[in-house]
Parts: structure tokens; sequence; C-alpha cells
């Protein structure tokens, strides 16, 4: 289902706003180049590059949902939280370009644009939702996979509003009133977002449970929880 | 999706879109559907150029024009949406057929069926006459950011070998009797997602450190790097320029 919502084909949105969102995601994705590789240095290229494939691969499960259809994963949340926002919103933009230039799969003229919904919005502020949510919350690792799953919720109608947004700065078509634009897109996307959220919610928890080192957004929790531990102790002593 | 999915789209045939550099490709096709996506809609006759001119491409691609429409099948999804236009947009009322449809839907229906289609068409002949690793290497001609192509060409290789992965994991969980209907299947599918990072991230970190034992040092070194002639640049160019007058014909008509 994500498929058809966020592959924004040529000649949708008109060219001066596709240029200038074009511009807007070169720049962003440098910003996120710069700083992921500032964080895993020469690990960058083969760990971006393997969480990329991972994001290709991981689209193509079906998750069967009722009387034959069935939707798959976009992501976004998903990889920021598990490599870290910069690097998962790099991963995000290069599955965007290969398929777009590999498969056909979205416009060439379109690529800033879904980078910006997908990429931007969709990973790096799905991710600060993440932050958001996981400081409310109690400073446990099951925390982890909760604040995920509400960032996933979130973070896919938010990619839709991003869109609306585009179309009505640069819609070709006309009299379309854009409030029922913007409810259609986010409806359905509140819907596809909550499969999101399942999904998100049940693979970080499985990955929190067996490699919790290997999740970047949960370092603070983990570091916090050992902390606890040493004081416990400590008092006990 | 196995081992044929490396080469994606890519059709082996020798001629001269063939042999073209990459990032000419690239160019000449993101100039051309720009070209395209600036038209104005009304214009329909340029559309009917653009058209004729990518037939034109494709039998030069030596390409058969009927796989090229075979494989505009990803923009389905937006047809559908392009077709329920002229019944949800408002303004001036037309009658078709016994249906009232709105006028400027209609326009904005063919504007996007137009545009999408030549864009589609236009990408699906570049990656049917591209390598996926001539590609990447054009990408890197074109000065995108190294890192960037270095992860790309990464998840490139890798992406069969995950999918494989993938693959040998629905064997596991059918032979156990799992079939995926419903809701239910979702714990399971979501575990198979789960170990499929934890595969994939490991794999990353044994890749690495392979490299890094080769002397990797965070970039990749350029083994041959054959300028491109400013003849190619020209025979590359010849769609958009054809595109670009079509244009400014029918901007001038």
């Amino acid at each position: 289902m994500g498929r058809t919502a966020v592959h924004i084909p040529d000649g949708f949105i008109d060219a001066p706003t596709s240029i200038a969102f074009g511009v807007a995601a070169v720049a962003g994705l440098g910003y996120c180049l710069r700083r992921g590789s500032a964080e895993l240095d020469e690990r960058a290229a083969p760990l971006a590059g393997l969480t990329a494939a991972f994001v290709f691969a991981g689209q193509m499960l079906n998750f069967p949902v009722a009387a034959g259809t069935s939707g798959h994963l976009l992501g976004g949340v998903l990889a920021a939280v598990l490599v870290g926002p910069w690097i998962g919103a790099t991963c995000l933009a290069v599955v965007l370009l290969l398929q777009a230039l590999f498969f056909a799969d979205g416009g060439l003229t379109a690529l800033g644009l879904s980078t910006v919904n997908m990429s931007f919005v969709g990973a790096l502020g799905g991710y600060l939702v993440y932050r958001g949510v996981l400081r409310v919350l109690p400073q446990r690792r099951a925390s982890v996979p909760i604040a995920a799953a509400v960032a996933a919720a979130l973070s896919v109608p938010l990619a839709a509003a991003s869109f609306v947004l585009q179309f009505a700065l640069g819609g070709t078509v006309e009299d379309l009133s854009l409030t029922a634009v913007l409810a259609a897109m986010v409806g359905v996307h509140v819907l596809i977002g909550i499969g999101e959220a399942v999904i998100t919610f049940l693979t970080v928890g499985l990955v929190m449970s067996s490699r919790p080192d290997l999740v970047h957004g949960a370092r603070g929790v983990l570091r916090r929880e050992r902390a606890a531990e040493t004081a416990a102790v400590r008092s006990t002593a | 999706m196995g081992a044929g999915h490396a080469h994606a789209l890519y059709v082996h045939r020798t001629s001269v879109l063939h042999r073209l550099p990459a990032q000419c490709k690239i160019a000449a096709v993101v100039l051309f559907v720009l070209v395209v996506v600036s038209t104005p809609p009304r214009a329909y006759a340029a559309f009917g150029a653009y058209a004729a001119l990518l037939l034109a491409v494709v039998l030069a691609a030596r390409l058969s024009p009927l796989l090229v429409l075979r494989r505009m099948v990803v923009e389905v999804p937006f047809l559908v949406f392009a077709l329920l236009l002229p019944v949800v947009t408002g303004g001036e009322r037309v009658d078709v057929l016994g249906l009232s449809l709105s006028e400027s839907g209609l326009l904005g229906a063919f504007n996007i069926l137009a545009k999408g289609s030549l864009g589609v068409a236009a990408s699906v002949v570049l990656a049917s006459t591209t390598t996926i690793r001539d590609l990447l290497h054009g990408l890197e001609r074109l000065h995108l950011p190294r890192q960037l192509v270095l992860i790309a060409s990464f998840m490139v290789r890798y992406a069969d070998v995950l999918a494989a992965e993938m693959a040998r994991m629905r064997v596991a969980r059918e032979s156990r009797g799992f079939t995926a209907t419903g809701l239910r299947a979702w714990p399971v599918l979501s575990k198979s997602l789960g170990a499929l990072f934890l595969r994939s991230y490991e794999r990353g970190e044994r890749v690495h450190l392979a490299m890094r034992s080769r002397g990797f040092n965070g970039t990749m070194p350029v083994l041959r790097r054959t300028p491109t002639r400013a003849s190619q640049w020209a025979t590359a160019f010849v769609l958009p320029a054809a595109a670009g007058v079509v244009a400014l014909s029918a901007a001038l008509a």
C-alpha cells in the first residue's frame, strides 16, 4: 500500500515546485551524510548500505490484511530507531533513488518531493516524535518499542500531509478542494500508519530482546538503566 | 526476486543507446522529463510529439515497444487515481457518455496521465539500456556525493543476498506449516523482519571488517576513468533538445 502512495510520478506536481524540493532534498541529504559519517566514520558505507538493502528487501515482505489485500512496511521510523536518524534518512533516500533509476518506480523529477516526504518528514520527523514520546515514558527497555510504534503511527500521516502541502504549492489539477485531498490522504494514511506501528513495534521489540546494543535509539535508555542498577547495588551494599 | 533482479530491467543489446555513457543518459532523461513536466497541459499536440520522440529512441535502442509498455505497469495505481479525478473535482461540468464529469478534472487527469506515462517510459528506456553498475558509475560522474554512491552500491550488491535470505526464511516458515493469512500472521512476519535486520547488520559488520583487512579506508579507489567525449554528450542531448524545440513551438503557438 505504501508503494502506491509515496512514489509520485512525473507531472503530478509542477516543475518549479519539484525543482525547489529537489534542491532542498540535495541540501538535506548532504547534511544527513555529514552527520551520519561523523557518527560511523569509515563503517558508514557498508552498514548504511546493508541497512538500505534491508529496507528495500523488507518492503517486499507482504503483510496480509483482509480479503486478499496486503500491505508492506515503509520503514522510515524503523530504520531511524535502529541505525539512527541520519543514517536511517540517508538509507530511505537511497532506496527511493534506486527504485526510480532501476525500476522506473516513481518519477525522476519527483525524487526531491518523495525524498522530503519519506526521508525527512517520515524518518527524521518520525525520529523526533520517537525521542519526544520516549522522554515521557518510564526509562525502561520496554518503552523503546512503544515509542517507536507511536512515532511510526504518526510518521505516515505526517508524510501524507507533507505531500498535500506539495500539492497545494504546485498541484497540477485545478478546482480540486485541498481540504478534500488532505482529508482523503490523511484518512487513508492513518490506517496505513496503524499497520506501520504494529510492524515497527513487533520488529523493534524483537531486536531489543536479542541485540539491544544494536538499537541506536535505545542507547540513552540502556545507559540510564545501567546507572540505576549500579545505584541500586550501591545502596544495598 | 532471485538473482535476475541484480540486472533489474536491463536488456542486453548492442545499440547507440547501450554504448552511451550512463552519465549522459541520466542527464538527458532528467532534462527530457523536466521539459515534459513544464509543458502546459493544453498543448495536446506536444505530448504526441514527445511520445513519437520516445518511440524513435526505443527503436534506436533496439528495444521492443511492447516490452517498454509492459514495463510501464508500475504506474497503474496512479492511473486509477487519474481516472477518479474527473469525478471528484469541482468546477464546470461536461457530459461524457451520460456521466457528469468535471472539466478541470479531465484536464488534470490528462495532464497526469500524459506526463506520468512519458516519465515512466523514459525511465524504463534508461533502465533497459544501462546496467546497474554503469548507472552507479554515472551517478558518481554526475558529482553525486561519493559516500552516497558508495552506500547505493553496497545496497545493490546486497539487495539480492538479503532477498534470498528472506526467501529462505519463508521456506523455513512454510515447512513448519505456517501460512500467512490475516492479522494473526503479523507477529511471525515481524519476527522474520527483525531477524532479517539482525542478519543484515551483522553481515554489514563482517563485510566492513573484511574490507578493513584489505585496506579499506572509507572511500573506494577509482580504477578506470575514461573521459566522456563531447560527441557522446551531443548524441544523448538530441532527445531533450528535440523535446525543447517541441515545447518552444507549443509555447509560441
